[in-house]
C-alpha cells in the first residue's frame, strides 16, 4: 500500500511541477485581433502604437518580455489619445473615458497576454488541465485512499518529525512574518498611487497594537515566552511550500498577466459551466474547489470514525461546490449576477459597494431578493444561528475560507500559536479589522447615498481601496492561506476575519454553545490545545473543569476528537446561557480553583 | 514560611498552586528530573511526534515566576527532619518549615537477570523517554515485558516507527487483574488487529547480553528466546522512596500517612504516587499511582498546610485509558474478579470494539460501577447515580443523561435497555435521550428521576 501511497505523490509532484513550468511554455505574438480593450478608439490607438514600435506580429520567447514591450505600447498609445483628446472626442464619449487611464492598464495586459499566447497550453488547453489539475486530483487520491487499508482512529504519528508539518520556531516565524509584512505595506505604497499615507497608518496601527500587547497588557512580562520549536529549518517542504503559496497569490492578486498559462488551461472548463472564458477569479475558484474536495476526502478518510468529523467536512465541501463555485457561474450563463448565497458582510467587504448594489439593483426580482438575503444574514442569520449552535455553523460548516483551512490546512492545525501573548494580539487585530470593515462600509454607504466622497477628510474610495488591498487580498490570502505551514491553518480566521469577530461576540456573549469538559477526567496531556488550530489552550480549561467559551473557538471538534480521555464535547444548551463560564465540572477541584489563574 | 516540595509532577505542582492560591508563603518545587513541570501521561506522544516536548507543559514559563512559585532543580540526597534540612547532591542545604514529598514513582524491576544491560529500560521519566530515542533508530525488534497501561503505551510508540514490537504478559489476557474478561478480550483483540506479537501467559526468564553489555535477545519462561534491540520493563510502578532511608520518615511500600497527608513527622507530608494511606477511605486502596489522585491529594495538602484541616476525601473511583484506538472509562466499583453480590449488565457492540457494563448489587439493585469501552460517559452524573445509589432500572430508564460521545454518533442507551429487558423479562422503556439540558437540569436537582 505504501507503494501506491508513492505512485500517488509522484504523480502529484509530476502535476504541481507541470502546472508550474507551464507558465513558461507558451510563446506570445500580438495581432491585431488579439488586442483585448474595451472600447474601439482604445483599440485603434494600441494597435497604432504596437505598428509603431515593431511589436505587431513579432513573436516573444517569455510572457516578461512581451509584457514589458506590451506597456511600452500602452503608454504610447495612451500618449496618443491624449492628444486626441486635445483636439476631437468623438460624440458622446465623455474625455475620462476617451482617454487611456492607466487603471485601464492591468486588464488590457492580462487580457491580450492571454490572447497573444501561442504554443501548447494555449494549443491544448485541456490536455494540460488533465496533465496538471486531472493529474494532481489523481496523484492526490492515490495518495489518500490507501489510507482507508488503516486501523480507523487517530492518527497523527510523526507530524513534529516531518519536514512538512513541523513546523518553525518563533524567530523565524517573525522574521517571515516581517519581511512579508513590510514587502506588502511597500507595494501597497505603489498600489495607491505612490501614497504613503495609508501605508504608513497601517503600519502605525501594527506598531500600536504591538505597544498595546506588550506593555499595557504585560505581556513583556511573559518570558520566557514558550519555545515553539523545532530550532532549525529542518520544516523546509513546510517553508516551501508557505513560499510557494505566498508566491501563488502575489501573482494572482497583482501579477496576474504572468500567470495567463493557468487561466489559458481553465478555459475549456469555463466554457462548460458559464459559456465565457476563464478569468484569474474563475482559475482560482476551480482550484480552490479541487482542493476542498480533495483534501476534504482526506480529512474524510482521516476521520471516518468520528461521525461529526464526516458530517461537517461534508459540508464544507458541499458549500464550496455548490454555493461557491457551481451556483455563481450558472447564475452568469443565466445571464444574472454572480453571487455567493453563503458570503455574508463583512468578510464579503465588497457586499455594499456602490457597482455591486447597482447590480443588484438594476437585475429586478431576483437581484433585490439577492439583497435582501445578504441583508437578512447579516441581522438575523448571523445572530439567531449562532445563539443556537454556536459560530461553527458557519466558520467549519459553511465558509469557504474555514473550508479551505479545514481540509488543505488540517496537516497544519498543530502550528497555531497557543501562547497568551497570541491570544492577546488576536483579540486587538481582530477586532480592529472588524472596527476598519464597518467604518469603511460606512463612509461607503455615505457615498452611496449622498454622491459626496469626502467624509472627515478620508476619501471613501480610497478607503475602500486600501480595505481590498491590505484586508480582502493581502491579510485574507498572502498571509491567511500562505502562512498555514507556518503558522497554522486558521491566521486569516483567528486574525483577520471581520465576521469571524462578529460570530465570535454572538458566541461569546450570548450562544447556547460551549465544549464541556468531563468531570476530572483530564490528565493534561496536551492533545487538545496542539490541535486547535484557533490556537485556544483547551487545556487550561478542561484541566480545571471549566467549559470552554471562546469567542474565536470555531467548533472544528477535533479537540474532543484527539482528546484521548473522552475529556471534551461540543454541546448545546440554552438551560445556562448567562453562566456557562461558571460552570465547574471537576468533581475534585474545589470552585477556588476556577479564579486561582488567569 | 518556607514550604519546600520535593517533585513537580502533578501532586507537587498542584499543592504549590494551591498553597500560592491560600497565601503567601514562600514556595520551593524541587525536581531532578526537568526544569518545567510537564505532563508525564503525554510522554508517548512526544515519542510519536504528536506533540513537541514543550507542549506537554500545561503551564507557559513565565507563569511560575508570575505566580511566585521557586524553581529548583536538584536532586534531594537527604531529609534532615530534626533540623527542618534538605541537602541536594550537590550539597547545597535548603531549609525549610514544611515539607512536601511528592517524588512519585519508578519502574519496578524484578531481579531479572541482564535487567541492567544496555537497551533494558522502563519509560516513567523524561530520561527514560530520551533512551528510547536514542535506542530507536535501526531498531529491528522491541519487547514489551508486562500487560499494564504504560507497557501498551509503550508497544503504541515503537508501533508508531514501525519497530515490531513483541508483547509478553504474564496473564492470561491483557490487564486482567484489573479488566473483567469481555473488556480486556477487546484489547486482546485489538492488540493484534495492530499486528503486535501478544504471548500471553508469558514471563520473561532473562535477558541475553550480547557480550558488550548490550540486551540482544530475551528468553521467556517458556524457553522461547526473542532476538530484539530493545526491552521495556512496564511490570507496574512503585513509590520512588530510596533517597528516604534513615531520615525517620516511616515507609512501607510507600511512605505513610494518615488522613490529613501527613507522615509520621510533623510537619512533612505526602502526596501523589509515593504515599501510602496507612487507612484508605472504603473502596480505595492505600497507593493510587494515577494522575488524579496526585491532583486530588495536592489540592487536599495545600489545605493542610496552610492551617485548613481537611481530609482526603477523593470520592468514587475513576479512571480512563486509551488501547490503541479504543478509550476507555471506569466510574465507581468494576472489578475484574466481581464479588459474589455483584452482578453486571454487560452489551457488547457488533463490531467488538465498543461496550458497556453497569455493575449492579445483586440484592437491592444499586448501581455500583460503570465501565465503558469505545463509549465515553459524563463523569458527573455517573458520580451522582453513584452518590445516590440510585437503582440500575433508575439509571437506564435514563442513561441517556450519561452519555458524552460527539455528536452524530451512534446512540446504544436503547440497545443497552433492550438487553436489560431481555435478560430481566422486564419491559424499561428509555425516558432520557442524550442531551446537556436535560443533564444540566438533572444535576442542578432540577429534575428528580
Ligand atoms: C507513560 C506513563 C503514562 C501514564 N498515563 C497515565 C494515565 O493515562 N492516567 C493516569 O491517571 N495516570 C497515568 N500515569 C501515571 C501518572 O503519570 C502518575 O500517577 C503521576 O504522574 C504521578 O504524579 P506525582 O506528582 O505523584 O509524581 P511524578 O510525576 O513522578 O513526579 C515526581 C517528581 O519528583 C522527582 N523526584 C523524585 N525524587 C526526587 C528527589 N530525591 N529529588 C528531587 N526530585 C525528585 C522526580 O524526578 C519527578 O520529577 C502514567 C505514567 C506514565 C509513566
Ligand atoms: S477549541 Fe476545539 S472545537 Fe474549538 S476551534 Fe479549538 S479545536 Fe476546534
Ligand atoms: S482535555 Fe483531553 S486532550 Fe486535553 S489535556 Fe485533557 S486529556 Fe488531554
Amino acid at each position: 500500500m505504501g507503494f501506491i501511497k508513492y505512485i500517488g505523490l509522484g504523480l502529484f509532484i509530476i502535476a504541481l511541477s507541470i502546472f508550474t513550468l507551464s507558465l513558461g511554455l507558451d510563446h506570445y505574438q500580438l495581432t491585431a485581433e488579439n488586442i483585448s480593450a474595451d472600447t474601439d478608439y482604445h483599440r485603434e490607438a494600441i494597435l497604432e502604437a504596437a505598428k509603431g514600435n515593431g511589436m505587431l506580429d513579432k513573436e516573444y520567447a517569455t510572457n516578461f518580455a512581451f509584457i514589458a514591450d506590451f506597456k511600452k505600447t500602452l503608454l504610447s498609445a495612451q500618449e496618443t489619445l491624449d492628444r486626441q483628446a486635445q483636439a476631437n472626442i468623438p460624440e458622446g464619449v465623455d474625455e475620462w473615458n476617451f482617454r487611456l487611464g492607466e487603471w485601464k492598464f492591468k486588464d488590457y495586459t492580462l487580457l491580450t497576454t492571454k490572447h497573444s499566447s501561442t504554443g501548447p497550453v494555449a494549443d491544448h488547453p485541456f490536455l494540460f488541465w488533465l496533465l496538471t489539475i486531472g493529474l494532481g486530483i489523481l496523484g492526490g487520491l492515490l495518495f489518500i485512499l490507501p489510507d482507508l487499508q488503516n486501523i480507523p482512529g487517530i492518527k497523527n504519528n510523526r507530524i513534529y518529525h516531518h519536514t512538512m508539518t513541523r513546523g518553525l520556531k518563533l524567530g523565524w516565524r517573525g522574521v517571515f512574518l516581517v519581511t512579508v509584512i513590510v514587502g506588502l505595506l511597500s507595494y501597497g505604497v505603489f498600489y495607491m498611487g505612490k501614497s504613503l499615507f495609508y501605508p504608513a497608518l497601517t503600519l502605525l496601527v501594527v506598531g500600536l497594537i504591538t505597544g498595546l500587547v506588550f506593555f499595557y497588557e504585560r505581556s513583556i512580562n511573559n518570558t520566557p515566552a514558550r519555545s515553539a520549536g523545532p530550532e532549525n529549518w529542518t520544516a523546509w517542504l513546510g517553508i516551501f511550500t508557505g513560499i510557494y503559496l505566498i508566491g501563488f497569490y502575489l501573482l494572482l492578486y497583482w501579477a496576474p498577466e504572468y500567470i495567463t498559462s493557468w487561466i489559458v488551461l481553465s478555459d475549456p472548463l469555463s466554457y462548460l459551466l458559464n459559456g465565457g472564458e476563464a478569468s484569474r477569479w474563475f482559475v482560482y475558484g476551480m482550484l480552490y474547489t479541487v482542493i476542498v474536495l480533495t483534501m476534504g476526502l482526506r480529512m474524510l478518510v482521516k476521520y471516518r470514525h468520528n461521525m461529526y468529523q464526516v458530517v461537517r467536512t461534508t459540508s464544507v465541501m458541499f458549500f464550496q461546490t455548490a454555493f461557491a463555485f457551481l451556483i455563481p457561474e450558472i447564475l452568469i450563463r443565466l445571464n444574472q449576477p454572480y453571487f455567493d448565497f453563503k458570503n455574508i458582510w463583512p468578510l464579503d467587504y465588497d457586499f455594499f459597494f456602490k457597482n455591486e448594489l447597482n447590480i443588484l439593483i438594476d437585475n429586478g426580482g431576483i437581484g433585490i431578493f439577492m439583497l435582501v438575503w445578504g441583508i437578512l444574514l447579516i441581522i438575523v442569520g448571523v445572530p439567531l444561528f449562532t445563539y443556537f449552535f454556536g459560530k461553527r455553523w458557519y466558520c467549519s460548516w459553511v465558509c469557504g475560507c474555514g473550508g479551505l483551512a479545514e481540509t488543505l490546512g488540517d496537516p497544519y492545525r498543530q502550528l497555531s500559536d497557543k501562547s497568551l501573548r497570541a491570544w492577546k494580539f488576536e483579540r486587538w487585530i481582530i477586532h480592529g479589522v472588524l472596527v476598519f470593515a464597518v467604518v469603511m462600509t460606512i463612509l461607503v454607504l455615505y457615498t452611496y447615498f449622498t454622491g459626496s466622497y469626502t467624509v472627515l477628510g478620508f476619501n471613501s474610495d480610497t478607503v475602500r481601496t486600501w480595505y481590498g488591498f491590505i484586508i480582502g487580498s493581502a491579510f485574507a490570502g498572502v498571509v491567511g492561506t500562505g502562512f498555514y505551514p507556518l503558522m497554522g491553518n486558521r491566521v486569516w480566521c483567528r486574525f483577520g476575519c471581520p465576521l469571524a469577530a462578529y460570530l465570535g461576540l454572538v458566541q461569546r456573549f450570548k450562544s447556547r454553545f460551549r465544549i464541556t469538559t468531563n468531570g476530572g477526567q483530564c490528565i493534561s496531556c496536551g492533545n487538545c490545545s496542539t490541535y486547535c488550530e484557533m490556537g485556544i489552550d483547551v487545556r487550561h480549561y478542561a484541566q480545571r473543569g471549566q467549559d470552554v467559551v471562546r469567542s474565536s473557538c470555531v467548533g472544528c471538534g477535533i479537540c474532543a476528537a484527539v482528546c484521548p480521555r473522552g475529556v471534551l464535547r461540543l454541546e448545546n444548551s440554552s438551560e445556562d446561557v448567562d453562566s456557562r463560564t461558571e460552570q465547574i465540572r471537576t468533581i475534585m477541584i474545589s470552585e477556588d480553583e476556577v479564579r486561582l489563574l488567569s | 514560611m518556607h514550604i519546600a516540595i520535593i517533585g513537580n509532577g502533578i501532586a507537587g505542582v498542584t499543592a504549590a498552586r494551591f498553597i500560592r492560591k491560600l497565601s503567601n508563603h514562600d514556595i520551593t518545587l524541587i525536581s531532578t528530573e526537568t526544569e518545567y513541570f510537564f505532563s508525564r501521561t503525554a510522554l508517548m506522544y512526544v515519542y510519536m511526534g504528536h506533540m513537541r516536548f514543550v507542549d506537554t507543559q500545561p503551564y507557559e514559563p513565565w507563569f511560575w515566576k508570575k505566580n511566585r512559585i521557586n524553581l529548583k532543580q536538584a536532586f534531594i540526597d537527604k531529609i534532615d527532619a530534626p533540623n527542618k534540612q534538605l541537602k541536594t547532591r550537590n550539597g547545597e542545604t535548603i531549609t525549610y518549615d514544611k515539607l512536601i514529598i511528592a517524588c512519585g514513582s519508578k519502574s519496578n524491576k524484578f531481579g531479572w537477570p541482564g535487567q541492567d544491560l544496555e537497551g533494558v529500560r522502563g519509560l516513567y521519566s523524561y530520561q527514560d523517554l530520551e533512551y528510547m530515542e536514542a535506542h530507536s533508530e535501526g531498531l529491528k525488534r522491541a519487547i514489551i515485558v508486562g500487560g499494564g497501561l504504560i507497557g501498551i503505551e509503550m508497544a503504541e510508540m515503537f508501533h508508531s516507527r514501525h519497530i515490531p514490537v513483541t508483547f509478553l504478559v504474564r496473564e492470561n489476557s491483557y490487564w486482567s487483574m484489573v479488566l473483567p474478561t469481555e473488556e480486556s478480550n477487546i484489547v486482546n483483540r485489538h492488540i493484534r488487529e495492530h499486528g503486535f506479537d501478544l504471548k500471553l501467559e508469558t514471563e520473561l526468564k532473562e535477558i541475553v547480553d550480547d557480550g558488550n553489555g548490550r540486551a540482544v535477545a530475551v528468553v521467556t519462561n517458556k524457553g522461547e528466546r526473542i532476538e530484539c534491540g530493545y526491552v521495556g520493563l512496564t511490570a507496574g510502578v512503585s513509590p520512588n522512596i530510596g533517597f528516604l532511608e534513615g531520615s525517620g520518615i516511616e515507609t512501607k511500600r510507600g511512605i505513610l500517612v494518615d488522613q490529613n497527608l501527613q507522615t509520621n513527622i510533623p510537619d512533612v507530608y505526602a502526596i501523589g504516587d509515593c504515599a501510602e494511606l496507612r487507612n484508605p477511605p472504603a473502596g480505595r486502596r492505600p497507593i493510587e499511582a494515577v494522575w488524579y489522585v496526585g491532583r486530588m491529594m495536592g489540592e487536599t495538602v495545600a489545605h493542610n498546610v496552610c492551617g485548613q484541616k481537611v481530609d482526603y476525601a477523593p470520592g468514587f473511583w475513576f479512571n480512563s485509558a486509551k488501547f490503541l484506538d479504543i478509550e476507555y472509562q471506569v466510574y465507581g466499583d468494576v472489578q475484574a474478579k466481581a464479588p459474589e453480590h455483584h452482578k453486571s449488565l454487560y452489551w457488547e457492540h457488533p463490531d467488538g470494539k465498543k461496550s458497556i457494563r453497569m455493575v449492579y448489587d445483586k440484592n437491592n439493585d444499586q448501581i455500583l460501577g460503570f465501565n465503558l469501552m469505545g463509549v465515553r460517559y459524563r463523569h458527573e452524573v455517573c458520580d451522582k447515580w453513584l452518590k445516590e445509589k440510585a437503582s440500575i432500572e433508575t439509571v437506564l430508564q435514563n442513561l441517556g443523561l450519561a452519555n458524552f460521545d460527539p455528536e452524530f454518533y451512534d446512540e446504544y442507551e436503547n440497545a443497552v435497555v433492550a438487553l436489560y429487558n431481555q435478560q430481566s423479562g422486564k419491559n424499561l422503556q428509555l425516558k432520557q435521550k442524550r442531551g446537556l439540558t436535560a443533564a444540566l437540569r438533572f444535576l442542578r436537582d432540577k429534575i428528580a428521576l
